[in-house]
């Protein structure tokens, strides 16, 4: 059987079928959608970091923009929601277009500008002189679109497609090309890859994936403020779930967003009171024993790892 | 090389300063298909700042490079590499965490050839079959040398730049990279070589440029130019020429 074919059946089938059925047997839906939501925003980490090597700290501002193109469509146009969420993932390519300049930065660099732009969209969209369009600094609150249960199923949809992309990368000439221009863009570009064009089509694609799962969350919360959409934990969550996995792979992501986010919610439920020590030491081991992700527990010995 | 053959570069006053300091000054010279031309000279002389304009790393500031008759100065190298030029580096520049095959597939990919030669022919021309599925990280340098040439090759260059491919190979291997060099070559493929291994240079190469300072001092073969009294002065010093 094809490489891609496998991964297909035997990882991203397999997901896709628990997170689907898992709301019948477990009650806690609000727990499954954020790792749905959590999923996503690994791989499209994953899709800029893991591939292309650009760290993205301000990864939030795609999630809160696509939130707000979800609830200024709802809001001004009522627009139906799967509409709207469509116009969430929209808006967040546009930023990312907007924002392509970053790219000629690298490292910490990048990282930094684009926390600072994430923030930026941030105040503009609190901005109270924006009230008519995005209900400043007073938050969010739909009604006609409440139905979580609808987009519960939107997200598994997004999350199958997001990570069928890293299924594509880790199987295409395409990914190889994106993982050369990593490694050393002056030799790709001397394979004759384009590195900007490169560079670019990863980044808005992991902008899309990223405004997508905003635009369901919205939909999927109805009420919000600006704080809770560009809250800087949803970047670092969905960073250090996806190198605790391991990036680069499409099983790496995965595993981080459901050991790390599951011990997350175990502690927060049986000892809160260690909560934050407990997760800052695991942080903290994983980057001193474990630099390139669990999985590299298994390359390591020479094994293959999709 | 036949003589008549009409050049497939051309640089005539190339001119390429980074800040006061003029790394190529002026420099002309052609090469056509199925040559191998040697650039010579000390250190600083401008030598991989011509193969890095001519290859598209740098924009020139003066003067131009034509290839195969159309202006290719200051035009992105991936565009240049699906027009037929192709280089590799003094310091040799794979892929690190992809393996010797992936390294190759991306060139094979995007190098835009359309008669592109296979992966396990470049594999067992290159002697990197045995290592093809490890990682780049893992070669020895020479193997990262002809995996960089490799890389190269799947794109089906009609120009090659060698920059100091010869370093550091031990004298078997200079031999066997001389006879493929001068297969290549007989393809058709116009080769420049940059390299301080006058033996190798001798071997190898129809005619050489001699490079200071960012200018010709000569052109010919390398046997007239280590009789030049310039030549030798540029390269040992002004009290040993004469």
């Amino acid at each position: 059987m094809h490489n891609a074919s496998k991964h297909l059946l035997f990882i991203l089938a397999p997901l896709v079928v628990v997170f689907a059925l898992l709301p019948g047997v477990y009650q806690n839906h609000l727990l499954l959608f954020n790792f749905v939501i959590f999923l996503i925003l690994a791989q499209g980490v994953n899709i800029i970091y893991g591939f292309t090597g650009y760290l993205p700290f301000g990864y939030v501002g795609f999630f809160g923009a696509g939130a707000y193109g979800f609830a200024i469509m709802v809001m001004h146009l009522q627009t139906p929601a799967p509409l709207a969420v469509l116009v969430g993932g929209a808006v967040a390519v546009v930023l990312g277009l907007l924002l392509t300049p970053l790219l000629r930065l690298s490292g910490a660099y990048f990282a930094i500008a684009n926390l600072a732009a994430s923030l930026a969209v941030l105040h503009f969209v609190a901005n109270p002189a924006l009230e008519g369009i995005t209900k400043g600094p007073y938050g969010v609150s739909l009604t006609g679109t409440f139905n979580p249960t609808h987009a519960y199923y939107a997200a598994v949809v997004v999350m199958a497609l997001t990570v069928g992309a890293v299924v594509y990368l880790k199987n295409s000439p395409f990914g190889l090309a994106l993982q050369a221009v990593r490694e050393d863009a002056v030799s790709a570009s001397m394979a004759g890859v384009n590195i900007i064009k490169m560079r670019v089509i990863a980044w808005l694609a992991s902008a899309l994936v990223a405004g997508l799962a905003g635009g369901i969350y919205a939909w999927y919360v109805s009420v919000f403020y600006p704080d809770n959409v560009f809250s800087g934990e949803f970047s670092i969550f969905a960073i250090v779930f996806a190198l605790f996995g391991g990036v680069a792979t499409i099983t790496g992501p995965i595993v981080g967003v459901l050991i790390l986010y599951g011990i997350y919610n175990l502690i927060g439920f049986t000892t809160p009171q260690y909560f934050q020590l407990i997760y800052g030491l695991l942080i903290m081991g994983l980057v001193l024993f474990l630099p390139a992700g669990l999985v590299s527990l298994a390359t390591r010995r020479g094994w293959h790892v999709p | 090389m036949s003589p008549e053959k009409a050049p497939i570069l051309e640089v005539s006053k190339l001119v390429k300063r980074f800040g006061g300091f003029h790394a190529l000054d002026g420099l002309s010279f052609h090469v056509v298909p199925g040559e191998i031309l040697g650039l010579v000279g000390p250190n600083g002389s401008g030598k991989t700042t011509a193969i890095n304009v001519i290859s598209g790393l740098y924009a020139p500031d003066g003067g131009e490079v034509v290839f195969d008759n159309v202006s290719s100065g200051g035009i992105a190298s991936h565009k240049l590499v699906h027009r037929g030029i192709n280089r590799t580096f003094q310091v040799p520049k794979p892929f690190l965490s992809l393996s010797v095959r992936e390294n190759i597939q991306v060139a094979l990919a995007y190098g835009g050839a359309t008669d592109a030669p296979s992966i396990a022919e470049l594999l067992e021309e290159y002697r990197l079959k045995e290592v093809a599925d490890r990682p780049a990280a893992d070669l020895n340098s020479a193997q990262q040398k002809m995996l960089d040439l490799t890389r190269a090759l799947a794109t089906r260059p009609r120009l090659l730049l060698l920059d100091e491919l010869a370093a550091g190979l031990n004298p078997a291997e200079l031999d066997w990279i001389a006879g493929r060099i001068k297969a290549l070559a007989a393809t058709g493929m116009a080769i420049i070589v940059v390299e301080h291994l006058m033996g190798f240079i001798e071997q190898i190469t129809d005619r050489v440029i001699v490079l200071n300072a960012g200018k010709e001092i000569f052109e010919g073969t390398l046997a007239t130019a280590v009789r030049e009294p310039q030549v030798i002065e540029v390269f040992l010093g002004g009290e040993h020429a004469h």
